[in-house]
């Protein structure tokens, strides 16, 4: 350990109004490695990266940071990134409007006084694409290309500074299997020429696929620093980030799927701008009831695309197919029609999609059934916050009270906010899509188990997903999903990442 | 009890600690009933008492009265995260209408009412219908509209000024409702507090209404108390439902000691409480925040987005309608630059009142005291001999600074 240190933050302490954000944070990197930092959402990760970018001026917390043999004062993110420290973060910060290459050379164009060189941003571009494996061509608008895709635009632009310490906070967070083994790959690559990364991330995997060192935070403090290349179990960092043993990634579940609940047949979509695009093509499947059934596919294959078209037509055009409950052709042409058949679509995105943010835990659980906690059209506020707080409990979200603005709560939090508003419509077929994203080990814990109660209560799970060993865990069945087509279904038994791979890769 | 309300509910979101943290997370709501009563308290003092003069109240309300009513319908749209620019223009041009189907042609009061109030309505619905239906951006249809109907007007009333309009008419705006109580009451009273005559109606309205509003904050209070929410300090909730009910009353007062309740004050009144009620109390109020606040997550949970947006500028349009028969009604005559720029001013004191142009946030009641605040201002401005250019400076840099403040304290929370 007397390697080389790069960056060495000492006893940080930042404090917000009421709440010690971190206390006493020690953090050491050394140069040229890959050092993980995992830790339960609300663990101080991300305030830890502010505080190093400059995010948090010097001054506004206490401890010390030295980088590159220097004591560092960064004021300003400018600061930290003139000295070769890129963050990027997990919300994308590209104009979806500008192309990949302008994105790339934003704020720091190629050309002369002021007239921008084409030829040169866009030659280069390709050469960073080509170094993040990215076949897009440089001129294509930034919000005409996934956002699997745009992380790797992000990356590109890190790599086209001069970088010296790269920070990734969940990069792989909203990538398929194979864009995150490639994000990684890339990593080692970088790696291999003397960038240093930290990486931050909830993915255990990846942490021991490519870091050397694992730093966990948990609650504001430093509980360990692990030498990965000597080897940890995933167990091990489990431990140390919620603070207690986890014998099982997935709780226990014993499931009798019942009588077919939700028939899905012949599902057609057609792409909602460019007309001669077929999304979904022909799509047949079932849930029974109690029954949790995985969709599993990559990004792009379309899951989100037959979720929103089933829920109330809320993509794409033309659609046609059936959608039966309990043998009944049902309407679905509208959301309302579709909540009042009993469907529920919890939506991938739940910050732009799930909720309204600046509005309470209470506003959030009653929207979707607002004619529950009212009549005639006027609510009842006091049955309305009894509503809330029975989700409250039922699902354990970690709030003082239902008068919580949503947008203070962790994701874990949020999302079973997201699942009280669909739980209070009584659904008989739930639609998760991708419900533990961004989420840390233990709110998934809980968010699963939410998912086996909801299957013995009787209901029909569909859980789309982009981790395959939360399918491989959680489902009674899995469909497979291939640009646009299910091309295979797997039971429980029969499952496993390569069969499911193989399927993908075959069709 | 709208201010009761619209303070109480922005009340239970907090988790405040003691009287500082729960003033600091309100100072929104308390700076600006506290902004009125300053400007108010200054303006009076300046104006050596003309202010508060029976007479000027009576005024003051009259003026605002159109300012107002248009505001609750602009409330609505900016929080459903839109933007209506046309209020004035239709504003002007249902005020031509009216004195045209009566002065010109001659129909009775109740069917131009009628007339004017559904015109009001379709020109709304035909605006909300690009919006809603075609995505439209509301600022390009509302502009569009504001030409347009500003143009209708001039052509309807082929550039004259058209007028006068019937008694009856008239009285919308500048009547006042007679005194139910005996004669005896009011000499009573009269000779009590030594002024020339009370109305004693518009007094005992005063008294009611206060009295109103501080039982309900009770109420709520005691079912806030049940749900363990945290609530205001008691100091606060006493020094506030004081300020309140004092100057309700003594602005009855003042009204009752010179012609007693203005119809038109009935008329704000009684719409303030709806529009307050649905805001704060309805499904439909509830959906339009929703809107507002997430347009994409609203329509995910069944809220039919199109619909509600179309019914929002509906309702302004109905709402500018009745602006524009008050106005009418209050100048005697229609004139083709009734109600120029005007949305300017109603715009402004939405944003005043706490309303955010992204949409999602602002209350009725904040608009109603953002449109008295601007109307004090330019009261008590004309009062003092100030000359309309620099009235127009202070005006702007008070509404850059509502919104300064506002942003202050987002950032800061």
């Amino acid at each position: 350990m007397t390697a080389d240190i790069l960056l060495d933050m000492r006893q940080i302490t930042k404090a917000f109004p009421g709440v010690k954000a971190l206390d006493r944070v020690d953090l050491k990197v050394r140069r040229g490695e890959i050092h993980a930092i995992c830790g339960e959402n609300g663990a101080g990760k991300s305030t830890l990266m502010k505080v190093l970018s400059g995010v948090y001026p010097a001054g506004s917390f206490d401890g010390e940071i030295v980088y590159d043999g220097q004591p560092a004062h960064f004021r300003h993110i400018a600061d930290s990134e003139h000295r070769g420290i890129i963050i990027i973060h997990q919300e994308l910060a590209l104009v979806p409007q500008l192309s990949i290459a302008e994105n790339i050379f934003l704020g720091n164009e190629r050309g002369r006084r002021g007239v921008v060189d084409w030829r040169e941003t866009n030659h280069r571009t390709e050469q960073l694409l080509a170094k993040v494996g990215l076949k897009e061509p440089p001129t294509r608008l930034v919000d005409r290309i996934g956002v699997g895709k745009q992380q790797l635009v992000e990356i590109a632009k890190a790599l086209s500074k001069d970088v010296k310490l790269l920070i990734l906070d969940e990069p792989t967070a909203a990538l398929q299997e194979t864009d995150s083994r490639k994000l990684l790959d890339l990593m080692l690559e970088l790696k291999a020429q003397g960038v240093t990364c930290i990486l931050i991330s909830h993915k255990l995997g990846e942490v021991r696929y490519v870091a050397d060192t694992v730093t966990v935070i948990r609650d504001g403090t430093t509980v360990s620093t692990l030498d990965a290349k000597a080897g940890i179990s995933e167990n091990e960092i489990v431990r140390d980030m919620v603070g207690r043993d986890m014998t099982h990634r997935f709780p226990q579940h014993e499931r009798r799927p019942g009588a077919v609940l939700m028939e899905v047949e012949d599902w057609t979509v057609w792409h909602p701008e460019r007309a001669e695009r077929k999304v979904i093509k022909g799509a047949n499947f079932n849930v029974r009831a109690g029954e949790v059934v995985g969709i599993a596919g990559l990004m792009g294959s379309g899951r989100t695309e037959l979720a929103m078209s089933i829920f109330g037509r809320s993509w794409g055009r033309d659609i046609s197919g059936t959608v039966k409950l309990k043998g009944q052709p049902v309407d679905v042409s509208t959301v309302q029609r579709a909540i009042a058949a009993g469907i529920s679509y919890v939506t991938e995105d739940r910050k732009s999609l799930g909720l309204v943010l600046d509005e309470t835990i209470r506003f959030n659980t009653t929207l979707a059934n607002l004619e529950g906690v009212s009549s005639r059209g006027v609510l009842k506020r006091n049955e309305e916050t009894r509503v809330a707080e029975r989700y409250r409990e039922a699902l354990a979200t970690r709030t003082p009270t239902v008068f919580q603005k949503v947008v203070n709560l962790s994701g874990g939090n949020q999302q079973k906010v997201v699942l009280a508003k669909w739980l209070f419509t009584a659904p008989e077929v739930l639609i998760l899509d991708e419900p533990t994203r961004g989420i840390d080990v233990g709110a998934k814990y809980e968010i699963y188990t939410i998912v086996n109660e909801l299957a013995a209560q009787g209901k029909g799970v569909v859980m789309i997903s982009s981790e395959m060993p939360e399918l491989l865990g959680m489902c009674d069945r899995i469909y497979v999903m291939s640009e646009g087509a299910l091309v295979g279904e797997l039971t429980a038994a029969e499952a496993s990442q390569e069969r499911i791979m193989s399927l993908i890769v075959n069709d | 009890m709208a201010l009761a309300e619209g303070v109480n509910k922005a009340g239970g979101t907090g988790s405040a600690k003691g009287i500082g943290a729960y003033l600091a997370s309100h100072l929104r709501e308390y700076g600006l009933l506290l902004a009125l009563i300053v400007v108010m308290i200054f303006f009076q003092i300046v104006t050596d008492g003309t202010l508060l003069k029976a007479v000027n109240v009576t005024n003051l309300l009259l003026q605002n009265s159109y300012i107002v009513i248009m505001a609750l319908g602009m409330l609505i749209v900016i929080v459903a995260g839109h933007i209506d620019l046309s209020v004035g223009s239709v504003m002007g041009f249902i005020g031509a209408l009216a004195a045209v189907m009566m002065v010109n042609h001659g129909y009775s009061m109740p069917v131009t009412i009628v007339v004017c109030l559904v015109v009001g309505g379709v020109i709304g619905a035909a605006q909300g219908y690009w919006v809603a239906y075609w995505k439209i951006p509301s600022f390009i249809v509302t502009l569009a509209g504001m030409l347009v109907f500003r143009g209708l007007s001039l052509w309807l009333l082929e550039g004259q000024s058209v007028g006068p309009f019937p008694r009856e008419f008239q009285v919308i705006a500048n009547g006042f409702v007679p005194d139910v109580f005996p004669a005896g009451f009011g000499a009573a009273l009269a000779g009590f507090f030594e002024v020339r005559q009370v109305n004693v109606l518009a007094l005992a309205a005063g008294v009611v209404t206060a009295a109103a509003i501080v039982w309900m904050g009770l109420t709520q209070r005691a079912r806030n108390r049940a749900y363990g929410i945290d609530d205001e300090p008691f100091a606060f909730f006493v020094a506030r439902n004081a300020i309140v009910a004092a100057a309700l009353v003594f602005i009855t007062y003042k009204l009752s000691t010179f012609r007693g309740l203005p119809n038109v004050l009935i008329t704000m009144g009684v719409l303030t409480v709806i529009y307050a009620f649905i805001t704060a109390n309805t499904v439909i109020g509830r959906r339009i925040y929703a809107l507002g606040g997430n347009q994409k997550a609203a329509k995910l949970s069944g809220i039919n987005t199109e619909r509600l947006t179309f019914l929002a500028f509906t309702n302004m349009g109905v709402l500018a309608a009745a602006a524009g028969l008050v106005f009418a009604a209050r100048l005697n005559t229609a004139t083709p630059k009734a109600g120029f720029a005007l949305e300017l001013d109603v715009i402004a004191a939405v944003f005043i009142g706490g309303a955010s142009m992204s949409g999602g946030v602002g209350t009725i009641i904040g608009a109603v005291v953002g449109a008295f605040l601007m109307g004090v201002l330019n009261n008590g401005m004309s009062i003092m001999g100030i000359g309309i250019d620099y009235q127009q400076m202070i005006k702007g840099l008070v509404l850059l600074a509502a919104v300064i403040f506002d942003v202050y304290n987002k950032n800061k929370g």
